[in-house]
Parts: C-alpha cells; sequence; structure tokens
C-alpha cells in the first residue's frame, strides 16, 4: 500500500480526475469550440492578418494543446508529491 | 552541381548517420528490442516519439492537403495534435505504470483473457499494416523524383535500409536513429519555410508571416489576398470552409482519438524509465510536432499564392507554356502535373471553373514548393532527405509493433508460451523482415490513394482500442465480456462503414448516403461511441471484474512503485 491511508488514496484519484477534467475542457474549447463550432461568429474578429476563428483552427488550438501537456506534468507532479506516490 | 548529386549527396550522409547509430545502439535482449531497456531520456524519447509519428503523410502530403483545402484543412492539424493531449492526460502515465511492453499486453492482461488479446493483436496489426503501405509508397515517390529512377527501384531502396536498422537494431536502435530523423526532417521542413516566408512577407517566422503583410509593398494581408485570388478563380474562399460542421467535428474526433490510440505512438511511452518521463515525454513530443504542425498552413498558404502567381502570372491572365518554369517541366514527366491547352491561347490557366486548364496533384506541393519560389539547389535535396527521413522513421516504429505483436503476443503469449528469449528475438527479426516484404509490396502496387488508407488505420484505432484502453483505466470494473464486445462492435462498423464507402460502392460516397452526414474519414467517432455503448451495455448484464483485476487497476493509478517494463 503506497497510501498513508484508504481516505488518502480515494482524495488523491479525485484531484486527479477534476485536474484532468478541467484540462480537457479547455481542450474542447480551444479546439471544437474556437476552431470548429464557433469558427463563424470568431471569424468575425480580426486577429493581425487572421480571421480570429481560422487562427484558432489551424494555429492557436495546437499552442494551447502544448501549455496544456507541461500545465497537467507540473500540477500531476506536485499533486503526487502531496499524497507521497512520487518516484524518488 | 546538379540537384541529381547534391542529393545524391545529402541522403546518402543521412543514411550513413542513420546506420551507423544503429550499429552503435545494436539491441543484445528482447528488452533492448522492445523497449530501449527503459532507459531513453524525455526529451529523445520526445523527439524519437514526434519522428515517428511524424509519416511521409505529415511531411509530403499535409501542407498540400491544406493548400487545396483551406480552413478545412484543420481537421488534420487539430486531429494529429490534439490527440497526444488525452495521451498524455488519459493513457501515457498509466499504461508505463503498467509495465508491459505492447498494448494486447495490456488488453490481454487487464481483461484477463486471452480472446481480448487476441482481437488487440489482430487490430494492432491491421492498424499498422494499412499505414506502414503508405510509407514504403512515400520514399518510393522522393527516390523516383530526384535520383530519377522507377519507383520499383526507389520503394526497394527504402526497404533494405528499413531492414538493416530495424532487423538489427530493435527499438534502442530505432529510438535513437529516430532522433536523428527527427533533426534532419524538421530542418529540412523548416528551411524552405522560412526562406519562402523572409522572401513573400520579410517575417522569419512562417507562423507570423501567415498573418503579416505581403512585402511587394501592397499593403494587403496574405491572407485577405488568397482569398481574393481563391474567390477571383471560382474555388471557395480559403479561410472558410466547404464540409458540414458535424463532419468536420467528426473527423477531427476521429483523427485525434486515432492518434492516441495508435500502438506504434502508445509503444513510446514504455521506454522511458519513469511514469513522470512519460508524462513529460508527451509534451516534449507534442512541442516538436507543434513545431512542424504550426509550419505547415503557413507553408501552405505560401504555395498557394505562389502556384497560382506562377500559372496564371502577377495579371492573372496566364503565362505562355514555352515560358513555363522548370519546375512545370520536371513535374509534368512524373505525371503528377498536366497541362491541357483548352481555349488554344498556348497560355496556362489554373481556376476552380470551366477555365481551368491544369491538374496539380496535392502531394507535389511540398517537394516542388523550393522549386515554385526559385531556392537553390541545396535546399531542395535537403527536402529530399526529409521527406525519406519522415516516412523511414515511421515505417520503422510501425515495423516494429508489427513483429512484437507477432513474436510476443501471438507466439510467446499465445502459440508457443516455451520458447526462450533468444527464439523470441529471432521471430521478432523475422517478422519483421517479412513485414517489410510484404509493406514493399503495397508500396509497389498501393491499394488506392494512401489518403484513404491512412484515414482506415485511424478509424480503426479509433473504435477499437482507445475505448477498451480508458475504460481499462478509468473504469475498474469493467470486465472481459464488455470489452470484447465493445471492441468487435466498434471496429466492426467501422470497418464495414469504410469498406462499403470506399471501395464496395465508391460512387455512393456522397454526404446523402452519410449516416448522419458524417464521411468515412469521420466514422470512427461513432464506432468509438458504439464501442462505449456496447461495452457498457454487456458488462451490465454480466459480473462485474474480478476483486484481484480491480486491485490491478488501482496500482496503475498513482506512480510509485513503478519498475522497468517487463515482459512477465
Amino acid at each position: 500500500m503506497a497510501f498513508k491511508t484508504e481516505e488518502d488514496k480515494v482524495a488523491y484519484w479525485k484531484d486527479n480526475i477534476s485536474l484532468v477534467l478541467k484540462l480537457l475542457a479547455v481542450w474542447f474549447v480551444v479546439s471544437f469550440g474556437c476552431g470548429i463550432l464557433f469558427v463563424d461568429v470568431l471569424n468575425n474578429i480580426q486577429f493581425f492578418g487572421f480571421k480570429l476563428g481560422f487562427w484558432f483552427a489551424q494555429q492557436g488550438a495546437i499552442y494551447m494543446f502544448v501549455v496544456l501537456i507541461f500545465v497537467y506534468v507540473y500540477k500531476m507532479n506536485a499533486i503526487d508529491k502531496h499524497y507521497g506516490v512520487d518516484e524518488e | 552541381m546538379d540537384i541529381k548529386i547534391l542529393t545524391f549527396i545529402i541522403v546518402g550522409a543521412s543514411f550513413l548517420l542513420y546506420i551507423g547509430i544503429a550499429i552503435w545502439a545494436r539491441a543484445g535482449s528482447t528488452n533492448d528490442f522492445y523497449v530501449a531497456g527503459g532507459g531513453v531520456h524525455p526529451i529523445a524519447n520526445g523527439m524519437a516519439t514526434a519522428a515517428d509519428w511524424m509519416s511521409a503523410a505529415s511531411f509530403i502530403s499535409m501542407a498540400g492537403l491544406i493548400s487545396f483545402m483551406g480552413y478545412d484543412g484543420a481537421v488534420y492539424l487539430l486531429g494529429w495534435t490534439g490527440g497526444y493531449v488525452l495521451l498524455a492526460l488519459c493513457l501515457a502515465p498509466y499504461l508505463r505504470k503498467f509495465g508491459k511492453f505492447t498494448v494486447p499486453d495490456f488488453i490481454g492482461d487487464r481483461y484477463y483473457s486471452q480472446t481480448a488479446r487476441t482481437v488487440a493483436v489482430v487490430c494492432a496489426i491491421f492498424v499498422c499494416f494499412t499505414y506502414v503501405a503508405g510509407q514504403m509508397r512515400g520514399v518510393g515517390v522522393v527516390f523516383s523524383r530526384f535520383l530519377e529512377v522507377d519507383i520499383v527501384t526507389g520503394v526497394v531502396i527504402g526497404m533494405a535500409i528499413v531492414f538493416f536498422y530495424t532487423v538489427l537494431g530493435g527499438m534502442k536502435g530505432i529510438t535513437y536513429t529516430q532522433v536523428a530523423q527527427y533533426c534532419v526532417l524538421i530542418f529540412a521542413y523548416l528551411v524552405p519555410a522560412v526562406f519562402i516566408s523572409i522572401l513573400m512577407t520579410g517575417h522569419v517566422l512562417p507562423q507570423t508571416g501567415f498573418g503579416a503583410t505581403l512585402a511587394d509593398g501592397s499593403g494587403i494581408y496574405l491572407l485577405e489576398k488568397l482569398d481574393g485570388l481563391s474567390l477571383e478563380l471560382g474555388f471557395n474562399e480559403y479561410t472558410s470552409g466547404t464540409k458540414g460542421m458535424f463532419d468536420v467535428f467528426c473527423i477531427t474526433a476521429a483523427l485525434m482519438v486515432g492518434t492516441a490510440g495508435l500502438p506504434h505512438v502508445i509503444v513510446r511511452f514504455f521506454t522511458v524509465p519513469k511514469v513522470r518521463d512519460a508524462r513529460y515525454s508527451a509534451g516534449w513530443a507534442l512541442l516538436f510536432i507543434a513545431i512542424l504542425y504550426t509550419t505547415a498552413p503557413s507553408l501552405a498558404s505560401f504555395a498557394r499564392v505562389n502556384m497560382i502567381e506562377t500559372i496564371n502570372g502577377t495579371e492573372q491572365t496566364g503565362t505562355n507554356y514555352s515560358e513555363a518554369p522548370s519546375w512545370i517541366k520536371n513535374w509534368e514527366k512524373t505525371g503528377l502535373i498536366s497541362w491541357e491547352d483548352k481555349n488554344g491561347d498556348g497560355k496556362m490557366f489554373y481556376a476552380g471553373d470551366e477555365r481551368n486548364e491544369m491538374k496539380v496533384d496535392r502531394d507535389i506541393m511540398v517537394l516542388a514548393n523550393p522549386e515554385i519560389a526559385n531556392l537553390p539547389a541545396w535546399v531542395i535535396a535537403l527536402v529530399a532527405a526529409g521527406g525519406v527521413a519522415a516516412a523511414l522513421s515511421t515505417s520503422a516504429g510501425l515495423l516494429l509493433v508489427i513483429s512484437t505483436s507477432v513474436s510476443h503476443d501471438l507466439l510467446k503469449r499465445n502459440l508457443m508460451p516455451n520458447i526462450t528469449d533468444r527464439q523470441e528475438l529471432f521471430y521478432a527479426r523475422l517478422a519483421a523482415a517479412v513485414a517489410i516484404c510484404i509493406a514493399g509490396y503495397f508500396g509497389i502496387n498501393p491499394p488506392g490513394f494512401v489518403a484513404q488508407v491512412v484515414a482506415f488505420a485511424f478509424g480503426l484505432a479509433a473504435s477499437s482500442f482507445f475505448p477498451a484502453i480508458i475504460m481499462g483505466i478509468f473504469f475498474k470494473k469493467m470486465n472481459n465480456k464488455g470489452a470484447v464486445a465493445g471492441m468487435l462492435a466498434g471496429i466492426g462498423f467501422t470497418a464495414v462503414y469504410i469498406i462499403y464507402f470506399k471501395f464496395v460502392n465508391p460512387a455512393a460516397n456522397v454526404p446523402e448516403n452519410w449516416l448522419f452526414s458524417v464521411s468515412p474519414e469521420g466514422i470512427g467517432t461513432i464506432g468509438m461511441l458504439i464501442n462505449f455503448i456496447v461495452a457498457y451495455v454487456v458488462y451490465k448484464m454480466t459480473n462485474e471484474a474480478p476483486e484481484e483485476i480491480q486491485q490491478l487497476v488501482e496500482d496503475i493509478r498513482y506512480p510509485k512503485g513503478a519498475g522497468e517494463a517487463t515482459a512477465h
């Protein structure tokens, strides 16, 4: 048993799931939301030489994806440490 | 020096590098062969994953496709990068903690069932084969154009090289070779893109040049000009799409989920020492991939403007065929560009309506781009080397999955449990050799378009592996019967839909006939939902997974205690 108590185990998994769900919500909004579902609305906004929706679909969402993974790694490592289940 | 000699030198030098690395990192044990002994640094692993992932399709075809599709090209850009977020957040760390070699290993153990393992093996082999055939074709196209040999010779040269380092090196050799291949391919992709961006917009970064004004002093934005040109020539506006929104949604989702379910990508996360490294690896991999994927749409728009202007002239009145630039003549020989003088004025004209006199194959855009922009010969040779690197690295990764699936999952875990380590390694190499020959055959005689075959691979991966793995981790009570039924229902539905519209009755492949107006490219998304639903219903009707399996699932949910990946 890696966790100190059974409650810790449950709490760890709950923290994990809530982090993943939050990040996936952002993932969905920037790609499927801004790039596909609301692309026509956002295209009315000019962003440098781009229409904003088009920019999200072909550039912006990809940058966000990279950021999301590194945020996940950083936060998840902190959660592991907090519950004492990280690797030495 | 002419292009042929330069290509020979640059591609030859890159080959020497790969082969040298393969010899240096030769595999000594099954552990080295399958997962590189679990000792690869996350940044190196990220680069290798990126090279593994970016195939001839990404390098050679994708920018060309986007250049003809405009906004709709986003399905590839979002689909082939967004899947890494799913992979990093939902799969990679847990599979690493689980600590086995292959995806069928996970499915077989988690669902305590040889049937599940066998279904997974068959899916894995099928997915990888459809994918690898296209890569061999890609190598053939590059060689036949730049070395002026026929396509059969081109494919055979590619087969020999892949054979050499996959069979000798195994995963350890491949990982370090792929690091070198990533460097070659990204350099080869960026150099022409940066050159062209500077020429057209004055921006060094293609990503910002994409949204900048043209350098010709007109003060017009590049995309504005492209939209204007497209409308004038009878095409759709470049920045708007033609596909239905729900279809775009489904194709993107299928490609994303397919990415996260592809066995040759997943296996990458077994090669790092720790769970923490598996998480970092996915991040680095996506960063390295994003460099190419954010350049591609810029390149696509530059290439489009350049191509239209060289064919139609800056005044949009057409260019005399007798004065056609050399790239048109060069590619005419390969049959990938053709001109038919419909109005008899001796001028070439490219348009989206009845004025059109040109046929331009999408796949040549990246390879022809440096020629169209009049870049020096060494840049053209470099692009050839990059294309070959992309195709070889992906083929090697896929072949490795095929060989481990056969030797490890099928023979060792299923048919011949008593074979020794040495024998297993021998069968792995034999399987790789046989797979290369079959892939080579399909490279020479491709079954339809490469893109069709690739879409097939993604749909199948999305509808089979992804739900089984997700439920395996996040739903600990899911049982063997549910998982097997789900996989069979998902992959069966998807395969039938694709085979019907792509091979049996291609004439019916129009939006009116599609289910919920989803094209065969996007149907993997529906197949995935079917998989989840069937699995849940069957689970409800049968017993939940046994206690020790639920314990196993709880164990993979936290990092502590992850050892090296092991066979048993």
